[in-house]
């Protein structure tokens, strides 16, 4: 039997989704329904549905975020969910699912719309069984994954803001001591709750932003983003090692510690 | 704005309405003013021969000397300002400065001087080069010398002025423009698609499901959309109907987030008829909502209270929502591919509005919360208006 999660912020809205899809496909089985888009990372990756509806706007993260962290950390041997994004209004992100057809619904949503959806949910569930049981030698669902992979970074990409002017120095603030750190001896950031970690070959700072106000300020030339909480120098980059499960870890010069690369941007590690 | 209504001693220089980045060439405007001048010599001949007749003959040899003194004067006068000004601003270390094309009334003096008396001595020899008359010397002919000088003050004045007129008329559309500009963005962000179709979202929900709460939705829909698209952005209205209308947009949001938004509106009973600009406060509660509340998982309250200290009126909006720092409150940072448009113009444009219909009796403020709960907190402090007071001719507009 199909599992579904739903995340929408609004309560009406969520109510009524459930009980739509509860008269449209009776046997889809709703396991969880939260209201932001931390809580639907979290509930997801708990209860590993196989359909995701994920509202765009919601507190926490967006839906496109969690998309992204659920790419990143959903684990391996268990298929990929399929996600359906859930939009008021928002023509860039309209224009972006059209593209790379995904599946979306514009709110309100009405009853044949929600009818359509379902059908194509349904028959991509059966596709997804049927070829695992005739061709034994490819794991279920890894096309699909690989699929959805790219429909992410496209999404994430179309979602880019503009460049900004590029950051040099860096101040870092301890009590009544600023750091000024120089972006070029910045080895790679690592976004950690609400600071992001500032790591020099000597040492490290926290500062009080967020990698997504800090990524257009720097040149993506330099700093390759590896993961959805990690930006990397690539000239730092010694060795990329790939894993079974897809992710790749990167070693450093300068550094001891390892760092993980999830599969969204595994692509950027390949021999020439 | 100071360039729509300058006082008249205003420099041509910061009259120059938003500077363009390249500063065009001055050269063709010099030709432009070239050819204009030559009115002028027409109009000096005319006066010249209905003056004194019998001095020179006929009209055709007043009009032959008045063109070539005149054409002769403006290329030196005008020729000379505008390098004199071009130096001059080179020289300064004032940015406005640069855009100066009016080197100042004692510098321009000279100018006419130096410029008069250099078209005085050119244009009549060319004039006897053609009519073949003898002019006597330059000192010796007083009239015409005291004719050239006033025709070329003013001529002077004539384009000063017509230039002075054209640049503070550009000022004024510029303005006008910058204004309706700011009205739309302002529209636009209360209108804005994504609040509009998630609350027929709502609302289509509460048809099937709750029929009476539906309606009493949409009746609150329709006075938000009737207050926010309505004429009634100018004039004033009393601070209840201002709290009716924040207590519409506030139910509205209430629909959409449940128990996660709570709302506090504190009104005495002794300020109900206060007049106050229509939607003063609704670009800030939207922004509470917007940039404070949403993002915020948990939620949080909305207060707006209104109370009198002596003489002034001060209104309130805050939240307790994830402040100033994390938000787009005054600077947005919106979520990739779903921003919301033009959030900060919220802020901007109520103290705009406000310095416009109350000058620095106004103030605005727009600081973090400071005490347990955080959020944003918006201080407006206005003077305290009897209630038939702002009838005699004031109409506030954006």
């Amino acid at each position: 039997m199909p599992q579904a999660l739903i995340a929408e912020d609004e309560p009406l809205l969520a109510a009524a989704l459930a009980t739509e899809l509860a008269r449209l496909w009776p046997e889809l089985q709703l396991v969880a329904s939260v209201g932001d888009g931390l809580s639907a990372t979290r509930q997801a990756l708990a209860l590993l549905p196989q359909v995701c509806f994920l509202d765009i706007r919601m507190p926490g993260a967006t839906g496109l975020e969690a998309a992204q962290a659920l790419a990143e950390d959903w684990p391996a041997g268990t298929p990929f969910p399929l996600l359906v994004f859930v939009t008021a209004y928002d023509q860039y992100a309209l224009r972006a699912f059209e593209a790379q057809a995904v599946d979306y619904l514009v709110k309100p949503v009405d009853t044949p719309r929600l009818a359509a959806c379902v059908a194509r949910l349904k028959q991509r569930l059966a596709d997804r069984t049927a070829p695992a049981q005739a061709t034994a030698s490819a794991p279920a669902g890894d096309d699909t994954l690989q699929q959805t992979l790219a429909q992410l970074r496209a999404l994430l990409g179309a979602g880019t803001p503009a460049a900004q002017p590029r950051l040099e120095v860096i101040q870092a603030g301890v009590g009544n001591l600023v750091h000024l750190v120089p972006v070029a001896e910045v080895l790679y950031f690592e976004a950690a709750d609400k600071y992001l970690r500032v790591v020099t070959a000597e040492r490290e700072h926290l500062i009080r932003l967020s990698l997504r106000e800090l990524l257009p300020q720097l040149d993506a030339q330099q700093f390759w983003q590896v993961h959805r909480s990690l930006v990397v120098r690539a000239s730092a980059i010694s060795t990329a090692q790939r894993e079974e499960s897809g992710k790749v870890t990167l070693s450093l010069r300068g550094r001891p510690e390892r760092l993980t690369a999830s599969r969204l941007y595994a692509h950027l590690f390949k021999g020439m | 704005m100071r360039a729509m209504s300058p006082p008249p001693t205003v420099p041509l220089a910061s009259l120059a309405a938003p500077a363009p980045a390249h500063e065009p060439s001055p050269w063709p405007a010099f030709v432009r003013r070239g050819l204009r001048n030559q009115g002028v010599c027409v109009v000096v001949a005319l006066v010249i021969w209905l003056m004194a007749p019998n001095a020179r003959g006929s009209l055709f040899t007043a009009w032959v000397y008045s063109t070539a003194i005149g054409t002769c004067s403006w290329f030196f006068i005008d020729g000379s300002r505008l390098l004199l000004s071009r130096w001059l601003a080179g020289r300064s270390t004032v940015p406005a400065a640069r855009r100066a094309r009016w080197p100042g009334a004692r510098w321009m003096l000279a100018c006419i001087v130096v410029g008069a008396a250099l078209g005085y001595s050119l244009g009549t020899a060319l004039g006897d080069a053609i009519t073949g008359f003898q002019t006597p010397s330059l000192l010796l002919n007083r009239p015409a010398i005291a004719i050239t000088l006033v025709s070329a003050i003013a001529a002077t004045w004539y384009f000063y002025a017509n230039e002075r007129l054209r640049l503070e008329q550009l000022a004024t559309d510029a303005a006008r423009r910058a204004a309706t500009e700011s009205q739309l963005m302002l529209l636009q962000s209360q209108l804005e698609p994504h609040m509009l179709f998630n609350t027929l979202a709502n609302l289509r929900v509460l048809i099937t499901l709750d029929p009476p709460r539906a309606q009493a939705m949409l009746d609150r829909l329709i006075a938000y959309l009737r207050a926010t698209l309505g004429a009634s952005r100018s004039g004033w209205h009393p601070l209840a109907v201002e709290f009716e209308r924040l207590a519409d947009y506030l139910a509205l949001m209430g629909y959409r987030m449940g128990d996660r938004l709570q709302v506090r509106l504190d009104l005495p009973a002794a300020l109900r008829d206060v007049p106050v600009p229509p939607l003063l406060l609704q670009p800030l509660v939207e922004n509470c909502i917007r940039h404070g509340l949403e993002p915020k998982v948990e939620g949080g309250r909305i207060e707006v209270r209104a109370e009198q200290c002596g003489t002034r009126l001060r209104l309130m909006v805050r939240d307790t929502g994830v402040g100033l720092h994390d938000s787009g409150h005054g600077n947005p940072a919106p979520a990739a591919g779903d921003a919301p448009p033009g959030s900060h113009y919220g802020t901007r444009h109520v103290a705009e509005r406000l310095a416009t219909l109350y000058g620095a009796q106004a103030h605005f403020r727009l600081q973090p919360a400071g005490d347990a709960e955080g959020g944003a907190l918006a201080e407006l402090d206005l003077p305290l208006l009897p209630a038939d007071a702002p009838a005699a001719g004031t109409s506030p507009s954006a």
